[in-house]
Parts: C-alpha cells; structure tokens; sequence
C-alpha cells in the first residue's frame, strides 16, 4: 500500500496551511486529497473582500486569499490529487479513496489532518410549513450559481437567518439587479459579523427582521412568496404578527454543520458543542496521529483563525509522522457559564507551548468577565466590553500556568 | 393505435404497464407530469403491509395478501430495495391490548401468517428504543418495507425495455369513444388511440372516468405529512411500529425505510386534489406522537419534511373494474393504503382477468423479466467498481458527496428507461441530493449533466414540474 507521512483530507483553507506546515516542519511526504476539481474550497464562491486583515494585514477576496497558499503549496511540490473524494478512514489510518484514475484505492497515512470543512444547515431541517417549489437555496448553494457559474437564480429575494453568508449574498444579489425584500432572523441578534451587517444591509437599505421566522413558503412549481412572523422569547411564531413577501427566491443561511462524517465513522469521539472532534492544543483527536482543523473542527467567522489553526495541527502531524512527539498528560477544559463551547477541549499539561483558547458566548453579553477555573484557582481573568454569539473570542493561557490545570477546568463569561 | 393505453405514472400504472409488456400487445403509458411517480407513490411510507388491516372479504384484504406474497420476488427481478422488517402494532392501554387480539384473528381470516402478540418484556428486548408505555403488541414478521417511488421507476423502466412505450406532460383533455376504440386528447393538442384504456390515475382517477362517461364514482384526497431523519439514525428501530388502528386509519408510524433514514408520518387530514403543502400543525403532530412511541427519537436528525396526497374513493374499497357503462375503460381508483403492497396483485388481475378478455395477447418469449438497478454500482466489489471505473472514468467521479453518488451513475440514470430528465428525476433514481445536505453542493453539477446529456441549457432544467426552474439568467 502506498505510504504517506501525512495525508491531509481536503484542499480548502484549513488543508492548504496544514499540508505547508506539515511540509515546512519536516514531513517527509504529504499528500492533499481534494474533492473538487480544484484548490481552495469555498473560499473560491467568496469573491468578495475583507480576507486576511489579520494575516497579511490587506484585504483580500477569497480566490486571493486561496492563492497565496496554492502557490506555497506549488513551490514545495506538495503532491495534490485533487477530483478524489475520501470514502472513510480507519483507527490504522488507512484513508480509502476514489477518483477517476485509480479507482477505489488506499493509503497508509502516519499522520491524517482532517480539514473536510462544513457545510450548511439544509432548509430541510427547519421544517417549515408549506410547498416544495424551486427557488428555495442555501445562501452558499446561491453564492456558487451566481460567483463561479454566473446564473442568477432569481430577481426578488427574501432571506432566512443573518449569518454571514445571508448577509453577503443579500449584498451580492442585490448587486447583480436582484431586490432584496427581508433579511429574517428567528434570534433577537444577528449571528453574523458587525462589519457584515453594516456593508452588507444597512448599506444597501435592506430590512433585517430580528426575532423573525419564515412560517409558510407558497409556490406550486417556482417559489411565489414566503410568510414571515415575529417569534417570541422561545422562538415560537406569534398570531397575528404575519407578513406576506412576494419573491421567486429564497435564501437560507440558518447555520453551518462541521462535516465530520468521515470523523464518525473513523469512530472519533465528536463535541456535541461544537459538532467537531475532541481535540487538545495540538488539534489531535482521540486517535493517535489523526489531526483536525479549520471548520471541521469548529465554525470559524474568519479564514486567518482557520489557518492559523491548520498550522498547529500540520506542525503536530509532522512532529507525530518523525516520531518527535512526548508524552502527554491531558486534562479537560468545558464550557461554563454563558459560554457556548471551548476548543481545545483538552489541555495537555505537558504542551510546554503558550495555549490559545478559543470560545463563543450563548448570548451577547455586554461589560462581562472572561474567567478560566480550575480546582478552585482563578488561571486567567480579564474583562471585556462586548460579546456576541457572531464573534469567535480567545484568550492566550501561558505555558508557564499549564501546571495549574487541575482535571477539570471551566471558562465562563460573567455577565455585566 | 394502441391495443393498451395506461392512464397514469404511478406505482400502480407501473405495474399494469409491466404486466402488460409481458404480451404481445402495443402498450403505451401517458403521464401529465414531467416524470413518473409524481403523484401518491411520491410520497408515502413504503410498507409492504401484512395484511390483517384491511376488512375480512374486501378487496383490499384480497389484493393485499396476495400482493404481499408476490413483493418479494417482484422485487428481486426489478433490482428494487425490498426488507422484510416486521411490523408491530403497539398497544399503550389495556383496551388496545385487546383490539390487537381482533386484529391479530382478522390477519388470521385474511390469511396473513405468523402473527403474534408480543408481551412488554419482549417487545422492549426487540425494540429497546420503544416507549417503556408500551404494553403490547402484535408483531407481524412477514411486514416488509420497499421504496415506493424506485418501485414505480422500476416497473416502468423494465416495461420501457420490453417495449412499452412512454409519453410524459401528457395531461388529458378528453376522452372520445369511436366506436371500438378511444381517442385521448392532451391539452397541448396531441392525440393518442387506443382500444383499451385502463385509468391509473390516482387522484385524477375520477376526471379521468367522467372524461370517457363513467360518473359511477368519487375519488378524494387525503393528505399525509412526513418527516424524514438522517441515516446516521439508521437502526434506532428496526421494525414499523404502528398504534392501534382508529377509524381514520393507521395513524403516525414511525419506521426505518429501505434506505437507512427513518420516517415519522402520516397525519391525514383531507385537501383538495393533490395540495401537497406541509402545515406547521401536521409536523408537530407528527413529532408528538412519534415521540409517544419513541421518546428518545433525535428530532434534530431531521432532513426533510413533505407530504403526499392520496386518493380513496367514496366505496372505501380499491375499485378495480371494467366500467359498467363505458366498455373497455378499466378502472384502478381509490386505491389508497394498502395499494402499494397490492399493486403487482392488482396489475396481475386486471391485465389477466380484465384485459385479455377483450384484447388477443399471448406470453412474449423473450420478455425479460430484470432490470439492472440504478444503485447498482454502490453494490459492487472494489474490483468490480475499478473494472467500471477504467472503463468509464466518470464512476470516479463522486458528485453527491452525502450518499456517495458518481457522475456515471447521475448520467446512467438520464440515459436507462424511463430517463430522468430533471433534478428530482435523478434524485429519486439514484439519490444523488437525497441525504444531509439536500442538494446543497451537488445541485449545480447535476444540472450541469443533465443539460449536458440532453444538449440544454441550464435555464431549461427544472427541480421537478414545468415551471420549477432553478436558475433564470445570466448574471451581469
């Protein structure tokens, strides 16, 4: 069986970093394995700007952002297959695979680095009432139709959930001649960025309807309108508050799911939290060798945390791949008051590197305290100003406090 | 001139079609939608009852048991997905416990075999994820499961190959007799002959008799919401778990289907013909009673929500008949649950019985009875697969990356009768867009091919019925 040092699965953002990393640290052989016929995942559909502001310090659109790491990737020869879709992988790390040239076939990896990415939530899933025309979308299916193939879907728009997808394309559709009537948000927050919501709606004088629901889709053969109503604390449509749009398509950015069945199925032990594997600061999973990274692993708002992230983990897997990894000693780091998820999940007391947390919060929190506790002692503490679901925050725990970690620690935001 | 027009795509006119391209007899099929089983076999449950439901001596009872006991070799030559699961009607009261006794001494009447009451103890020891409130019930070994869409595809496709024709966005205007033979117009003017014409029309079943004179009966609809869970619930329970019947029917079911997912449905309320919309209040009635019979059922595993509209008739039997007043109009409506399990007995009878009674045929030779099935690619060995993959490199190609669908198995199902011509088309044969993303990433590639294979434009594609496009224009 061909042997790999290490094997990325996918060839987006999270994979391009991980596999240079990986290369850059001293692994003899990597090899990326791609889906799509091309490099950069969805970053390619993003051709808007506003990539790499904390990277590279300019604004970049995805494709620019994407090729910067294509080329580093070139410039070291890293082997590429790309039109190969991973089938599984198994505890041996052995990765199956099937393309058009050599069929079904397998790989012996020392080192996996996951970086499949996410996908976005289905409208499926929100069972809401009504026809099944055509014409209902995910924001990214949508993105794809009018960026990389150039086919508008329709001229009158309305849009479910304010993430940042939904924000983008209520701009870019807006921009291609479409209207855009309603940007919906069941939350009384937008789970998207501020600067989204700024350039994205209020730019273009487009409505967003926070604490609002789709409660009925109408359209027997293309979609003819959507009835929206205002929800209540739980999220349930209140009588009376319904609205009519008429629109020939709609829109639904309603959250993103890390794709993590090749993880399952591997039997990797996944976050409820954060639908991605159990990871340490290392970015490696319950199984020895195998890595995780980018929005497989969590959803992050910003490509720069993603790769920043994916060199951890292709630094790891190159160390794992040379045999240059130590003994670890991990202990568990949750998610306490107000806080949505952590990640890394564990610490590994030995790391003898600084360990850069990062969380979400539940709700927006307005003047709160981050405070990380363990076994009684305050670790870390600091306050902040403003908290939202939509931002992904961090906080940098120093090496010389791994020590401090008892079994169990706890991050928690204290509200105002 | 046709010796036999079949009225209607559905699972029904599928097997008639079939049934009747085993003889020597020009057949044709006319469908008024873009696709076949686009009506009822769309959208139902897919059980293959065993049969102690319907009344003692009717029809139903009669089509049923026998159907049953054809389903699987019927399936098996058409490469259809058939298990034989079980099912268990599960009793949550005393009184329940003893109508199953009932039910259990009519499957015996009907001559269903096997059945069973099962106590608390071994129901929970063979469901363990079922309400520990259940006190009973009665366990039908030999109740199956079949995909009821891939059913109709099947039987139409294998028909197809053994000559019968097929002709889609056929939507009848009138039916003229002229003297031994009818004359079937199309809306869009296009006219079609035939001898004999038998009326699979589902809910159309009724305009379809009064088009050709026969007033004799009603046909209704009857809406059934569902839900559908994602296959990473497969096994959560392994049989159709049925409550007790009511008057109103069969109620909730939850089961697993043949595909792995788990399906949570029907509601029943009654629509105007085929309004197939979804309610808020039907999907979370659904949820309610699924979760009465399976309180630790994931709801967030949801994928897909739909419904389906069925046909039942005011006799409250399958009418399956010679019209009395027009001769050589056969009529096959109402046939609502448990006409799925019926249909390869149903198409049996009326092309033996009521067919070959007015038209000569005789047994073609070199009727073949399989079809290759459109899955079949995912069921090959990994030389098997590589053999094909050299051969035709697009089986390398994964198109669906949730259910593992390549680019050759999306074209073979554009080009092999009856061809899919749209989005829903191709989902339903080889379920490319059918698992967790919906489409999401593949919906752009699959509209790509089909333009592809069929020389289109990608503004010519439709999801499902005329009018459903997907994209409109070119951007700016």
């Amino acid at each position: 069986m061909t042997e790999y040092a290490v094997v990325v699965i996918g060839g987006g953002p999270a994979g391009l970093a991980a596999a240079i990393k990986a290369w850059d640290s001293g692994a003899e052989s990597v090899l990326v394995l791609e889906r799509d016929t091309v490099l950069g995942g969805i970053l390619n559909q993003c051709i808007h700007n506003g990539f790499g502001l904390t990277r590279f310090k300019e604004s970049l659109t995805g494709p620019e952002y994407a090729w910067r790491f294509i080329e580093e990737v070139k410039k070291r020869g890293i082997e590429v297959w790309t039109d190969t879709t991973v089938l599984s992988i198994d505890k041996e790390k052995r990765v199956f695979a099937i393309n058009s040239e050599r069929g079904v076939f397998s790989i012996y990896a020392k080192s996996i680095i996951l970086a499949m990415g996410c996908r976005e939530r289905s409208k499926g899933a929100l069972n809401i009432a009504g026809s099944r025309p055509s014409g209902l979308f995910s924001a990214g299916t949508a993105q794809k139709y009018v960026n990389v193939k150039g086919w508008l879907p329709g001229r009158e728009v309305v849009i479910l959930g304010s993430g940042d997808i939904g924000l983008i394309m209520a701009r870019r559709m807006t921009l291609e001649g479409a209207k855009v009537r309603a940007v919906c948000e069941i939350m009384p927050y937008s789970s998207g960025l501020k600067r989204n919501i700024v350039q994205c709606l209020d730019d273009f004088d487009i409505p967003l309807y926070l604490s609002h629901t789709i409660v009925e889709i109408e359209g027997r053969d293309r979609v003819s309108g959507v009835v929206i109503a205002k929800v209540d604390e739980n999220r349930k449509p209140i009588k009376g508050t319904e609205k009519r749009f008429s629109c020939d398509t709609v829109l639904f950015s309603v959250g993103l799911i890390p794709e993590n069945e090749l993880t399952a199925q591997a039997g990797i032990k996944l976050s409820s939290q954060t639908k991605g594997a159990v990871v340490d600061q290392n970015r490696e999973t319950e199984i020895e060798g195998v890595f995780a990274c980018g929005n497989v692993l969590h959803v992050h708002d910003l490509v720069d945390f993603v790769s920043e992230e994916a060199e951890i983990a292709g630094k790891s897997a190159a160390d794992y791949a040379n045999g240059v990894r130590g003994e670890k000693d991990c202990v568990e780091c949750v998610a306490g008051e107000s806080v949505g998820y952590v990640l890394p999940q564990l610490i590994d007391r030995k790391g003898g590197e600084n360990v850069k947390l990062y969380f979400r919060v539940r709700k927006p929190i307005r003047d709160g305290e981050i405070r990380l506790e363990s076994g009684g002692v305050t670790i870390f503490s600091k306050r902040k100003k403003i908290f939202t679901p939509g931002e992904m925050e961090s906080i940098i725990i120093k090496k010389e406090d791994l020590a401090k970690f008892d079994s169990k620690s706890v991050l928690s935001v204290i509200g105002g | 001139m046709f010796d036999v027009l079949v009225i209607g795509g559905g699972v029904i006119g599928g097997c008639v079609l079939r049934e009747l391209s085993k003889y020597s007899l020009s057949v044709c099929m006319i469908e008024k939608e873009s696709d076949v089983a686009m009506g009822a076999s769309r959208a139902n449950s897919g059980i293959v009852h065993a049969g102690f439901d319907a009344k003692v001596g009717s029809l139903k009872a009669k089509f049923n048991v026998l159907g049953h006991a054809m389903m699987e070799d019927y399936t098996k030559e058409l490469g259809v997905k058939f298990e034989r699961n079980g099912s268990l009607v599960v009793a949550f009261s005393k009184e329940e416990l003893n109508a199953l006794y009932e039910l259990k001494e009519r499957g015996k009447k009907n001559g269903v075999q096997k059945l069973r009451i099962l106590n608390k103890e071994e129901l929970k020891e063979i469901e363990p994820n079922l309400s520990n409130n259940a006190v009973g019930a009665l366990y039908a070994p030999t109740a199956g499961i079949v995909c009821p869409y891939k059913l109709a595809i099947a039987t139409i496709g294998n028909a197809m190959d053994n000559g019968a024709k097929l002709v889609l966005d056929f939507e009848c205007e009138s039916i003229t007799k002229n003297g031994d033979f009818f004359s079937v117009k199309s809306k869009d003017d296009r006219e079609i002959f035939s001898r004999i014409i038998i009326n699979c029309a589902g809910l159309g079943a009724q305009k379809i008799a009064n088009m050709a004179g026969d007033f004799s009966f009603q046909v209704k609809a009857r809406r059934g919401e569902y839900l559908l869970l994602d296959k990473n619930q497969s096994g959560f329970v392994k049989r159709t778990l049925f409550f007790a019947p009511t008057e109103k029917g069969k109620g909730i079911l939850v089961s697993p289907t043949v595909d792995g997912n788990i399906i949570l449905g029907p509601t029943a309320d009654e629509v105007e013909e085929n309004f197939t919309d979804t309610t808020t209040f039907g999907l979370s009635q659904i949820q309610d009673k699924a979760k009465v019979m399976t309180p630790n059922l994931k709801l967030s595993e949801v994928i897909t929500s739909f419904a389906g509209a069925r046909a039942y008739c005011d006799r409250h039997d399958f009418i399956v008949e010679e019209s009395t007043v027009v001769r050589g109009l056969i009529n096959c409506a109402g046939i609502e649950s448990p006409g799925l399990t019926s249909a390869p007995a149903i198409a049996k009878y009326v092309v033996e019985d009521l067919v070959l009674k007015d038209v000569e045929g005789v047994k073609k030779e070199d009727f073949n009875p399989t079809r290759r099935p459109d899955d079949f690619f995912a069921k090959l060995d990994v030389d098997d697969k590589n053999e094909i993959i050299k051969r035709e490199p697009s089986y390398g190609r994964i198109v669906c990356r949730c259910e593992k669908i390549t680019e050759g198995e999306i074209v073979r199902a554009i080009k092999v009768n009856p061809k899919a011509t749209t989005i829903d088309g191709v989902k339903r044969r080889v379920r490319a867009g059918m698992g967790r993303c919906q489409g999401g990433f593949c919906q752009p590639q699959i509209m790509e091919i089909i333009a592809r294979e069929n020389n289109l434009s990608v503004f010519d594609i439709n999801k499902g019925s005329k009018g459903s496009y997907i994209v409109k224009e070119i951007t700016k």
